[in-house]
């Protein structure tokens, strides 16, 4: 441990790039294919047919702030 | 261990979920009823008398209860889980913070560059407001305005840093502060202005749907910032990346 974070009275450590990396992107995906289905789907695009998950999620999508009707 | 602090972002965005649920069930549904009271008022007017209602797919129960639940909780865990990546990228990289204060941090930057920022170009709507043909432009222009206001963020806090170094991080902080409303300023002015409110719809109730919705964002941000700092710690002192050598607060 050198002085510079000894004398900050904490030892910060990041993670490695090439550890981060997988994880960012399988994760950040799927994170955000579920961010699609409660603010857009079957708004302004749509992957399914009918209206269930627009009205299903509904009020949700009104109250988080995504433009809805 | 990047795994490790995805799980916790999602605990803690399930946490963070089920608080803003019951904020939204308190202050957001009671709103929502309003306008769709309108709503029906207003399509009441236009109908000829006799004419058959509308069938819902959907209930106004299961929409303000489970429905509501599983939009509020989906949005919440999944914003969990993208807080807990982008926290790992820039833990130890960004200053020396602790996880705690990293965690708060980054919790006040999302609810400034995912809420506060978009709300005042495009403030959310109620149902009644909105015009279902224009709903592709006015969705478009939310996620470019959303998309620039986290681009501007992060050059700024980029830019802030890189001017600290040679100008002191007070005047770092200020130039880069002033580039960053001005480009939004840019960003706000070249967008445009959506007003699809009908005419008679009451002040009031837009007012405080409006209001529920940026008290529900501060609840969620708040505790998902709280609860993900409290479980990184434990889990980056565990893991050998954080160690605490000065006094305990």
């Amino acid at each position: 441990m050198s002085d510079i974070t000894l004398s900050h009275g904490t030892a910060v450590t990041p993670i490695p790039a090439a550890q981060l990396f997988p994880w960012a992107l399988f994760g950040g995906i799927l994170m955000l294919l579920a961010l699609y289905f409660v603010s857009t789907e079957e708004g302004a695009a749509r992957l399914l047919s009918g209206l269930e998950v627009h009205e299903f999620v509904h009020d949700g999508r009104h109250l988080l702030g995504f433009p809805c009707h | 261990m990047t795994g490790h602090l995805l799980l916790r972002g999602m605990i803690a965005g399930l946490v963070a979920g089920l608080i803003a649920f019951g904020f939204a069930r308190l202050y957001g549904e009671p709103q929502v009823d309003r306008a769709i009271a309108f709503e029906e008022l207003m399509a009441a007017a236009e109908a000829p008398a006799g004419a058959p209602e509308e069938p819902e797919a959907v209930s106004r129960q299961t929409q303000a209860g489970i429905g509501l639940f599983t939009g509020v909780v989906t949005y919440a865990v999944a914003m969990g889980g993208i807080f807990s990546l982008v926290f790992a990228g820039l833990y130890g990289r960004v200053g020396r913070l602790s996880p705690r204060a990293l965690a708060l941090v980054l919790g006040a930057a999302a609810f400034v560059a995912l809420v506060v920022v978009p709300d005042l170009k495009y403030p959310p709507n109620p149902p009644a407001v909105g015009d279902p043909e224009t709903i592709g432009v006015r969705t478009g222009l939310f996620f470019v305005t959303l998309a620039a206001s986290i681009f501007a963020l992060s050059l700024a806090v980029a830019f802030a840093r890189r001017l600290g170094e040679q100008w002191g991080r007070w005047n770092g902080a200020i130039v880069a502060g002033v580039a960053y409303v001005a480009f939004l300023t840019i960003v706000f002015r070249l967008l445009p202005a959506i007003n699809e409110v009908p005419e008679n719809f009451p002040a009031l109730t837009l007012y405080e749907f409006r209001l529920a919705t940026v008290g529900l964002q501060a609840v969620l941000w708040t505790a998902l910032a709280l609860v993900f700092g409290y479980l990184a710690e434990r889990s980056l002192q565990q893991s050998g990346n954080y160690r605490a050598l000065a006094a305990k607060f």
